[in-house]
């Protein structure tokens, strides 16, 4: 059986997207996105363990009788995930500061366990490395969608910190909108973070809605086209 | 959340949605008035630019929700919350303050919901506590009162620029509440009969000579709108009766019990927005309880709120707060407390039919 891996990768980043559709894994999503910086570390924290979890349950996705798989799904991801927290906080302490203890607590990420269940325990290791990649980048784009929205609106900057958090090379992407901004103290609240997601989840139905209404538009020219001529 | 179809009879009247907010904008309109005089030209650019940003707001919501948008804007419902909104501001606030508390009333506070008559909160008050949280500089500069072509009030071109671009010079205008004033006193371990002399006369409290929100100063004012409303039957009597009994009642009580550290039932019913609270945004129909127990019970737990924050919370004023907590209520109230029906118990059970009205069964008339 040949994977689609076009179709795994579409549906990480947008059809089967772990917050826009699945709306797994919102408690980091609230907690860690004030800023896109932190939007971006979380994300790549939770693509790599996402990654290295798939791979290893593929794995030995047939070792694993089917009466216990969630405890050992969850000791291997508990496994990989104090090797990433130890791993952040040797080389990327500053981020480690920031994201303190929710890199822990990727352990009962929603979104980990999930893509072990669905995918990773039934399906080989390359396509379910290719599904923990996409999905991964998948959550990477939407925490910092999520929060650059709401950076800009409660603070009018862009990737703050970003050379503190990710190096010196990042420097280039830290941005000041408005100079003297007073700030918007309730869109870096939790209250905030929903209302931000409320409507980028709007946003993304409208614009599926208007995909669907063009592409069925675009059959009937096309059924049009095709039958004129039998008409004739 | 009275606006659920009901079972028959159907009484006809001539109430509509637009003819209900032309009275409550009539009953508003003095206070409103009395405000712009009282504050000068920026508080009318204030009211100006809040209206103008629930309308806007209003009619791109209809339009992206595919609704008719002239009927619905032009009902009146979007004026009348921008409007109250406007009155809950500082009266010196800048243009942003509006255009923001108008997208977050118009937009998060209703039409999210699916317009109006669907809406949990109030959406003037939830955008009020929305700017209370997000801005608590500008939300919190009070102004001494300076009243139109006075001496000391700005003209219409500097209130051009005091609307456009803040105000330059904040601490030669500001002053604080005087429930601001209180609470900061109190924090600082003095007394309130130190406190109060100089600082609060109750008849030019209820005149409304003093610094607060655009429109919440005039109580007496606000208090006859109210009344009128009453008795044009806009609203019944329960919330705003039992929402200022329960302050008196409270305030009264603490006051008895040690009026050095608790201000008398007077200071409490004629400052802030209580009045304006009372009469014109806890008795929303759309948010409070539908039949007259849940309604007494909704102004009684807004008294309650409001008395608790004023005294013991984070804030010198909690109208906005305990009226949106308070709406957060309002379905278990309506859930708990329901009409009786008709012909049954309040257990459900039916009545019994009284001897009088057992009639013979039919065919057993009286000719035999």
């Amino acid at each position: 059986m040949s994977e689609d891996y076009r179709g795994i990768f579409t549906d990480g980043l947008w059809r089967n997207n772990v917050v826009f559709a699945q709306m797994l894994a919102l408690c980091p999503l609230m907690a860690v996105t004030t800023t896109a910086t932190n939007g971006l570390g979380m994300g790549l924290a939770t693509t790599g363990v996402l990654l290295t979890s798939n791979i290893v349950i593929a794995s030995c996705r047939d070792l694993i009788s089917q009466e216990v798989r969630i405890p050992v799904f969850v000791l291997l991801i508990a496994a990989l995930v104090s090797l990433a927290d130890m791993a952040i906080n040797a080389w990327l302490h500053e981020l480690y500061k920031v994201l303190g203890l929710f890199i822990p607590l990727i352990v009962v990420n929603c979104a980990v366990l999930g893509r072990a269940e669905v995918f990773a325990s039934k399906r080989p290791v390359f396509a379910s490395a290719v599904d923990g990649l996409a999905m991964g980048l998948g959550y990477t784009a939407a925490l910092m969608l999520l929060g650059g929205c709401r950076e800009i609106l409660g603070s009018a900057t862009l990737f703050a910190h970003a050379s503190l958090l990710l190096g010196d090379g990042f420097a280039f992407l830290e941005t000041t909108l408005i100079p003297k901004y007073k700030g918007f103290l309730l869109m870096l609240l939790p209250p905030g973070g929903f209302l931000v997601l409320g409507f980028l989840l709007a946003g993304k139905r409208a614009a599926e809605r208007r995909w669907e209404r063009r592409a069925m538009g675009r059959d009937k020219t096309k059924t049009g086209v095709q039958q004129s001529p039998s008409a004739a | 959340m009275s606006l659920f179809p009901t079972s028959a009879p159907h009484a006809h009247a001539p109430d509509s949605v637009p003819r209900l907010m032309g009275l409550v904008l009539l009953a508003v309109a003095p206070a409103t008035l009395y405000g712009i005089v009282l504050f000068g030209w920026p508080a009318l650019n204030l009211l100006l630019v809040t209206i103008l940003a629930c309308l806007l707001c209003e009619a791109v919501c209809l339009r992206l929700a595919g609704h008719a948008v002239r009927p619905f804007l032009l009902d009146g419902s979007a004026l009348l919350t921008g409007v109250l909104l406007a009155l809950s501001l500082p009266p010196w606030a800048p243009w942003w303050i509006g255009a923001v508390g108008g997208f977050f009333a118009i937009v998060i506070g209703k039409q999210v919901f699916g317009g109006i008559g669907q809406n949990i909160f109030n959406p003037a008050m939830l955008a009020r506590v929305a700017l209370l949280v997000s801005f608590p500089v500008e939300m919190t500069l009070w102004l001494e009162p300076r009243p139109l072509f006075s001496s000391h009030a700005p003209g219409f071109l500097e209130s051009l620029t005091i609307t456009l671009g803040g105000i330059s010079d904040i601490d030669a205008v500001s002053g604080a509440t005087i429930l601001g004033h209180i609470r900061t006193e109190l924090g600082m371990a003095r007394e309130l009969g130190q406190i109060l002399p100089g600082h609060y006369q109750a008849g030019t409290a209820a005149l409304g000579w003093t610094g607060g929100s655009l429109g919440e100063t005039a109580d007496l004012l606000v208090l006859l709108g109210g009344l009128w409303l009453l008795w044009r039957r806009v609203m019944t009597w329960h919330v705003p009766v039992a929402l200022l009994a329960t302050v008196l009642v409270l305030a009264g009580g603490f006051h008895g019990l040690n009026p050095e550290r608790f201000a008398s039932p007077a200071v409490h019913l004629l400052s802030g927005s209580l009045m304006l609270g009372a009469f014109f945004i806890a008795t929303d129909p759309v948010t409070s309880p539908t039949t007259k127990l849940g309604q007494l019970i909704f102004g009684a737990g807004c008294g309650a709120l409001v008395y608790i924050i004023r005294t013991w919370g984070g804030y010198p004023e909690g109208v906005a707060f305990a009226v949106v907590l308070m709406n957060a209520a309002t379905p278990l109230i309506d859930h708990y407390v329901r009409p009786r029906i008709y012909g049954r118990t309040w257990r459900g059970q039916s009545r019994p039919v009284p001897e009088r009205a057992k009639r013979p069964p039919v065919g057993s008339g009286e000719a035999e």
